[in-house]
């Protein structure tokens, strides 16, 4: 690292980008090998050595905690103190910190907001303003941009500019090609541990995916133009409360049609957790309907909705798609395992379970030891593959992918996606939750952009990135914009676009 | 980077409809309010209910005539309920909470005391102030050792056995040696043997803090259970013979009229007691160790990533707790009574109901401590004058109290959120 750089780590998900720097900021000890900073090698033993050696990371998950004000995270382990052994904590000089920080590098902050009141891309800033009172060199950044909106990308970015000229060297980890080429000035790709090789920005996309996956991948999902049939799921007017008893979904209609794929793009916690749960009947539903294939399923029990024909693939896979000490084999049988052939009575049948799980293991591409292994010791990428294995294997009407590929290899990514478009093309209406903005673009026939609970538009994919960026942010258009194409006119000059989306759709 | 649009778009009202959390409450208020203006105003008798400012009928006392006390007073409950159906601004709750529960409260006694057996027509304010501290002492230190712990996110449990520990290592101490100070430090000692425990086998060994709080409540009934029989029974005058702090008036505070005898003619765990409570408030919010605790018990990985020594924070706190729970526990046996077998009796989980109730933190532990010692000192009374209503009954309103609590209706409860989790570190 040089003085003024800012330097991507570029690797797929599980490369080791993160443990490198877990390893460069103290938290975990390496086996072999040293740390080198201005020639002479650091030791480091947990993070305050790093911190004293001018090195600062904002983690992926931010290190905040959420009852404390702006203020109080800054100054927490770094505490200003009166009054000798009892320590009183000297607010009011920590907040003439945060507020010089702030004001120095243009980050504008609130010290004294709790942070769970903030939005993501101002807890990422307190982040930064955090590393940045404890005077350091060497910011790291591990994965920053993918809780933001585009838009709140840019002014990271900006913000990574305008540190890069004072001095500060950054290192920027991700997978995003479009951001590595947009500021870094040098790039380490890493693959499976290793440095597989480094590269200048002007590297086209292709080269960096090449060297990422260590072989070139198609960045696109090719598919048909889709052939909308008759509507499948049906949601009107859905209110839906989350854990806190807040509004989480406030009103919601949308259509998915037999044989087409609806996205739903969104900044993460706009309510698409609650929305999919609500239609799985895994969380009650205040007001609204839900109705597959014209049938009310709303107050539906979850095993219910899934023999209806819908299949499911949860959000986070650890928790809600798989039983991780169980082996492959009973996963992939989760949903069916009291059903012909696989149970019968109090009893199952292991030979048939074990038969099918070896067919579907070939045929989804599953790399595993065995089926007997335990799903846990499985590559997100082949965890998710079993999951997906399982929900395509019954006769499906509608199906619902919430974040597919998440944390997913590209390898995966690819095969995930076109087995989603399979699904599609058999006749399948498919919802796809995501908040990688880029995967719905691919995948969808017609996006569906969620902000605050609603349903702020509906656009075709085709419609510029920016302007659903802008989407995600709750900004809508003031004219319909001619640019939104495809199936659907735009939702433009909406005030409250929710209201009016049911007759939207029909027209499709 | 100015501006921020997600942050101008107005949010959709989120409608609650007419009932809001104020809003029943202050039903369930009027209904109390009624039912007391009602009942409790046609049981009340014409007596004169005489509140004595003293310990017995004598001296200064405040008179109300029963049935008018009765009925004003539960009018009272049922304005304030009014006032909550009515939309009353949120800053006011608490307060208009709080007088309609005192009119019910005082409507209730008024009938009780007009209704009692001729010449007990009075309660004597002071003892039962005094009551209320004497009982709810116990409570305090093992509510505030829950702070300790549970706000440096260990849950624990093992408050009964850290005060049973201390009480037993306080009386048999202080009695072998006959130096009370040795008696106090060895029930430190007594209770931090038991926080030691907790500490290792959920910080080390990452041992279930519930399960293991239990266990160790059972081993701390075990041991002092099988040396009491072997030894303080059998020798009484040499191992269970602990000398006895005496009451310190404090000059010039224990003059004041009702305040000063029942709370500065106490002993020397009734002040410690309540400037431990000072104490714990100050440090946990003002100070760098506070700070930190807290952070720990909320998110310690993030605590970790700034240099806080996470599993040595939550050691100290622990053993700290177990100190300050064992000389709980010594407030009985170095001030009031000779050690007995299971002497504590449950009052380490009542103890963590008032660290619930008092929303983990140290003046709210007060409170709940003095309202479940008030409840306690009332049950007596009322089975003194003979009431009608079974003090069993009474007995009951602490642990009522603590389920609403909990259930969310005096308010959003929150534990510290990683309170019960182990830290393993990466």
């Amino acid at each position: 690292m040089e003085p003024g750089e800012i330097h991507a780590l570029l690797g797929e998900n599980g490369a080791g980008k993160s443990t490198l720097m877990n390893v460069l900021y103290g938290l975990y000890q390496p086996d072999e090998g040293e740390i080198l900073v201005d020639g002479a090698p650091l030791k480091l033993r947990g993070p305050s050595d790093a911190i004293a050696a001018g090195i600062g990371m904002v983690h992926q998950h931010f290190m905040l905690v959420p009852v404390f004000t702006v203020t109080e995270n800054i100054m927490l382990g770094a505490e200003q103190v009166r009054g000798g052994i009892a320590g009183f904590l000297d607010r009011r000089r920590a907040r003439r910190e945060v507020a010089e920080v702030s004001e120095r590098y243009n980050l504008r902050v609130d010290p004294d907001a709790v942070i769970e009141d903030l939005p993501v891309g101002i807890q990422q800033r307190v982040e930064i303003v955090k590393a940045l009172t404890r005077d350091v060199d060497l910011l790291i950044l591990d994965e920053p941009t993918a809780v933001l909106t585009p838009q709140e990308t840019e002014e990271l970015l900006t913000v990574m500019r305008s540190l890069k000229a004072a001095g500060k060297s950054i290192v920027f980890i991700t997978h995003k090609l479009g951001e590595v080429k947009a500021i870094a000035d040098r790039i380490t790709v890493i693959r499976r541990g290793k440095t597989v090789g480094t590269a200048s920005p002007q590297a086209s996309r292709d080269e960096l995916a090449a060297l990422m996956v260590g072989r070139s991948v198609r960045l696109t999902v090719e598919k048909e133009p889709a052939a909308p049939g008759k509507p499948v799921l049906e949601v009107s007017g859905l209110v839906v409360d989350d854990d806190r008893q807040i509004r989480a979904v406030d009103g919601i209609d949308l259509t998915v049609r037999a044989g087409e794929v609806l996205g739903v793009a969104g900044v993460q916690g706009n309510g698409q957790t609650e929305l999919i749960e609500a239609i799985m009947g895994l969380r009650p539903t205040l007001a609204g309907t839900v109705t597959l294939d014209g049938q009310p399923v709303h107050g539906w029990s979850t095993k219910k909705v899934l023999r209806a024909g819908v299949g499911y693939v949860p959000e986070d896979r650890s928790v809600d798609g798989l039983v991780k000490e169980f082996s492959v084999a009973e996963n992939l049988v989760l949903d069916i395992y009291d059903r012909p052939p696989f149970g019968k009575g109090l009893a199952l049948k292991p030979d048939a379970i074990a038969r099918s799980a070896k067919e579907r293991i070939e045929q989804f591409d599953v790399r595993t030891s065995s089926a007997d292994a335990p799903v846990g010791t499985l590559s997100g990428g082949n965890q998710q593959k079993v999951i997906v294995a399982r929900e395509l294997s019954r006769p499906l009407k509608l199906l619902i992918a919430a974040q597919p590929t998440r944390g997913v290899d590209v390898g995966s990514i690819e095969f995930i996606h076109s087995q989603v478009i399979r699904e599609r093309d058999a006749g399948t209406a498919v919802m796809v939750v995501s908040s990688e903005l880029d995967e719905v673009i691919g995948l969808a026939d017609r996006i569906a952009v969620m902000y605050r609970g609603r349903i702020i538009g509906i656009v075709g994919p085709d419609t510029p990135r920016e302007e659903i960026g802008l989407l995600m942010a709750g900004i809508t258009p003031d004219a319909a914009p001619a640019a939104a194409t495809g199936t659907t006119p735009a939702d433009g000059g909406a005030a409250a676009p929710a209201a009016e989306s049911p007759g939207n759709e029909d027209e499709a | 980077m100015s501006t921020m649009a997600v942050e101008d778009v107005a949010v959709a009202g989120v409608d609650q409809g007419f009932w809001t959390r104020t809003r029943k409450v202050g039903a369930v208020l009027l209904a109390l309010g009624l039912l007391a203006t009602v009942l409790f105003g046609a049981l009340a008798t014409g007596e004169q209910a005489r509140f004595t400012l003293s310990e017995d009928s004598a001296g200064a006392a405040l008179e109300i005539h029963g049935t008018v006390g009765a009925i004003g007073f539960g009018l009272l409950a049922v304005a304030a309920g009014v006032a909550m159906l009515a939309g009353l601004p949120k800053r006011w709750f608490t307060l208009v909470l709080g007088v309609g529960l005192v009119g019910f409260v005082l409507s209730f006694l008024c009938w009780q005391v007009s209704d009692a057996p001729a010449g007990q027509n009075f309660m004597p304010l002071v003892n039962i102030l005094r009551g209320t501290f004497v009982l709810a002492l116990p409570l305090i230190f093992g509510a505030l050792a829950g702070v300790l712990c549970e706000r440096s996110g260990v849950v624990n449990v093992a408050i009964e056995g850290q005060l049973l520990m201390g009480a037993f290592s306080g009386a048999l101490f202080g009695s072998l040696t006959g130096n009370i100070w040795v008696g106090l430090v060895a029930a430190a000692v007594g209770g931090a043997f038991i926080s030691l425990l907790l500490a290792v086998f959920s910080i080390r060994y990452l041992v279930d803090q519930v399960v293991m709080g239990i266990v160790l409540n059972l081993l701390a009934v075990g041991v002092t259970g099988f040396l009491y029989e072997r030894l303080m029974q059998t020798n009484a005058q040499k191992y269970n013979s602990a000398p006895r702090f005496s009451n310190w008036e404090i000059p010039l505070l224990s003059d004041i009229p009702l305040l000063g005898p029942a709370l500065f003619r106490g002993n020397i765990f009734l002040y410690l007691g309540l400037l431990l409570v000072l104490v714990i408030h100050i440090a946990l919010f003002r100070t760098r160790w506070g700070l930190r605790t807290r952070s720990v018990g909320e998110h310690p990985t993030a605590a970790d990533t700034l240099g806080v020594k996470v599993l040595g924070l939550r050691y100290r706190n622990v053993l700290l707790a177990g100190v300050v729970a064992g000389i709980g526990g010594a407030s009985y046996t170095l001030a009031l009574y000779s050690f007995t077998k299971n002497m504590i009796g449950g009052k380490g989980f009542i103890a963590l109901a008032a660290l619930i109730f008092g929303r983990w933190s140290p003046t709210g532990a007060l409170l709940a401590a003095l309202f479940f010692g008030f409840a306690d000192q009332l049950a007596t009374y009322l089975g003194a004058i003979n009431s009608v209503i079974p003090n069993q009954f009474l007995a009951m309103l602490p642990y009522l109290a603590t389920i609403l609590a909990v259930a969310g209706l005096v308010g959003r409860v929150r534990a510290p959120a990683a309170d019960g989790k182990p830290y393993i570190k990466g």
